[in-house]
């Protein structure tokens, strides 16, 4: 297995996707950057939070770079894993390696953990290179309770990833085809990015407790609120709040155990919701039979 | 002729969807041998392979390489066993000697191992200019090479070749049998799948015809040619300086004898055994020219034919 992950890896790197993909992260995080540039000055400071609000501090038109993320994590996750099996077949390398002394679950495990790899450092660069800026920016120095948050939210970034490169994996293992495995993906994402909280769920809820399940369904739903927990501290529940309960709420912020707390249920749902998708392909993998054509 | 069996089926069987594509195979490859596997298209060769290399499971009976289970033992089986597929994939992006090499990673070699084997097989091809040059520039014909030099790459004790001279020039066919018929020197044996006979012919000491997944005949190319030609007799054909007719019935009297027939300077003799000194000393003793005298050649098409006419 360490083989197939040393050649995707090196695939991966020296890919043009890849490439594309890197840049594109590289602009998010000059975006975000100067989203905080624009915008922290007016950050009340009163929290002892200043640096982490570098990452959700958005411009005056210039969103935040948490939001950058939420949106380009699924992206990167999708490119990297949609063609991940079907491009194999396709190729007629996959009976070639697969007639190799070699166990067939490596592969797919192989290109998973490579994917994971690879969206980990791309995730890490952008929070590294925003976080190095922006410490010359404004000259405060993370506390050590920020760099766990800024840690657990890099962690939770790469759950969310694993969760939609277990989803592409998975069309690449169903779809044949590889415009239609990529579409696929992306209608998903779509799907729960646009439609579901914004048009479906609030038709269709009647009740708040509802309207909460339902939108906790949505993978991005979990990773927004996983976010808000992280890294604003002053966050004392996730949801929606009567007003009458916002007019009791004291605004400091929560000890971090209290936010790993409030943030752990949100956590492990991800996880499962990337496990799922990753056993499914799995599973469908390794029952797929090789055929002669 | 009591060779050790390094591949064997039993009652192998495969369907899908209800037909059957394999029909209770049973095939039996001796080491150090070239061993041709004909049939038309669709007769279940391919399927067979990747049977015997446990990439598909039968519906019944078993497949042995080396003594290992097909379907139980598939690691300790390709481990040993180089296959090259009809449909050869290789990653474009890469150079050939970066394909051959993740090869050799998957079949744990070290690295001082791959590059020496590499470069060797490479040789062997008539690669080594191309070896890091992106195999998406290369030709169809240049593939093949690969794909040969894929297979043998990981010094495998039993190469399968699924239309090893596909797309290759005249040159690059010749070079390429010349590179198979030598491989059992090297304590490889070769299973081959082609529809060109007589590369069959040239190269193959047994061979085996499957049609719809049914094994048609088995045996080696010397017996089965006999048998198809001529009921498993030798055909002697003489050619003579002039046309005697005694001579038909003097060597009709030779022992071992069947059957002469003269057509003019020509005599066609049928016998049991080959019995050209005989036959030869016969001629020259009635002071009769003996211009030439053959057996009888069959060739591969003679047998796939009659095979296929009695499949019907």
């Amino acid at each position: 297995m360490i083989t197939i992950i040393k050649k995707e890896l090196a695939d991966y790197f020296t890919s043009i996707r890849c490439f594309i993909l890197f840049i594109l992260v590289l602009l998010a995080s000059a975006a975000g950057l100067y989203a905080a540039y624009q915008g922290i000055r007016g950050v009340d400071t009163s929290t002892g939070f200043v640096f982490i609000r570098l990452f959700t501090t958005s411009g005056e038109n210039i969103p935040s770079l948490v939001s950058f993320i939420g949106i380009f994590v699924p992206v990167i996750g999708i490119a990297l894993g949609f063609d991940a099996i079907n491009r194999e077949y396709s190729s007629g390398t996959m009976s070639r390696i697969l007639s190799q002394p070699i166990f067939r679950d490596s592969v797919i495990n192989g290109k998973f953990l490579a994917g994971m790899i690879t969206l980990a450092i791309m995730m890490a660069t952008t929070l590294l290179l925003v976080g190095g800026f922006g410490l010359r920016m404004i000259g405060v120095a993370p506390s050590a309770e920020e760099i766990i948050r800024l840690f657990i939210y890099f962690v939770s970034i790469v759950i969310f990833g694993a969760f939609w490169m277990g989803l592409a994996i998975l069309f690449s293992v169903i779809i044949k085809n590889l415009a239609i495995s990529l579409l696929a993906s992306l209608a998903v994402w779509l799907f729960f990015g646009f439609f579901y909280t914004l048009l479906i769920v609030p038709a269709v809820a009647r009740s708040v407790d509802i309207y909460l399940l339902l939108v906790r369904l949505s993978p991005n739903t979990l990773f927004e609120e996983a976010t808000m927990a992280m890294l604003l501290p002053q966050s004392r529940g996730l949801g929606l709040f009567a007003s009458s309960e916002i007019s009791y709420m004291i605004l400091n912020p929560l000890p971090l155990g209290q936010s790993l707390l409030l943030v752990w249920p949100q956590l492990t749902t991800m996880i499962g919701l990337a496990a799922v998708c990753f056993a499914v392909s799995y599973i469908v993998f390794m029952r797929q039979e090789i055929r002669a054509t | 002729m009591d060779k050790k069996i390094v591949l064997e089926t039993q009652d192998l069987t495969k369907r899908y969807d209800g037909n059957t594509v394999v029909d209770n195979l049973n095939l039996h490859v001796a080491e150090n041998e070239v061993f041709g596997l004909l049939g038309p298209n669709g007769a279940g060769k391919t399927t067979t392979i990747l049977m015997l290399l446990g990439l598909t499971e039968p519906a019944s009976g078993s497949a042995r390489v080396f003594g290992f289970d097909s379907t139980r033992e598939p690691l300790k089986v390709k481990r040993l066993t180089g296959y090259l597929l009809e449909r050869l994939g290789f990653y474009d992006g890469l150079t050939a000697r970066q394909n051959l090499r993740f090869i050799a990673w998957l079949n744990n070699m070290t690295d001082d191992e791959a590059e020496q084997q590499i470069e060797q097989v490479l040789e062997s091809v008539g690669l080594t200019e191309v070896a890091d040059t992106s195999v998406g520039k290369f030709s169809r014909g240049m593939k093949q090479r690969l794909g040969i030099a894929d297979v043998l790459v990981k010094k495998p004790r039993l190469a399968i070749l699924d239309e090893p001279t596909a797309g290759l020039d005249p040159e690059g066919i010749n070079q390429t049998l010349d590179l198979i018929a030598g491989l059992p020197n090297m304590g490889t044996t070769v299973v081959m799948c082609s529809h060109r006979l007589y590369e069959v012919q040239r190269i193959c000491h047994s061979i085996a015809i499957l049609a719809k997944g049914k094994l048609v005949v088995e045996g080696t190319l010397d017996a089965l040619g006999r048998e198809a030609l001529a009921e498993g007799r030798y055909r002697i054909e003489v050619e003579t300086a002039e046309a005697r007719p005694q001579l038909v019935e003097i060597i009709g009297k030779i022992s071992g004898v069947r059957n002469v027939e003269a057509e003019g300077n020509f005599l066609h003799i049928t016998t049991d055994s080959d019995l050209r000194a005989a036959i030869s000393k016969a001629v020259v003793n009635n002071d009769v020219a003996l211009i030439q005298m053959k057996v009888q050649e069959f060739s591969l098409d003679d047998i796939y034919k009659k095979y296929f006419q009695e499949e019907g």
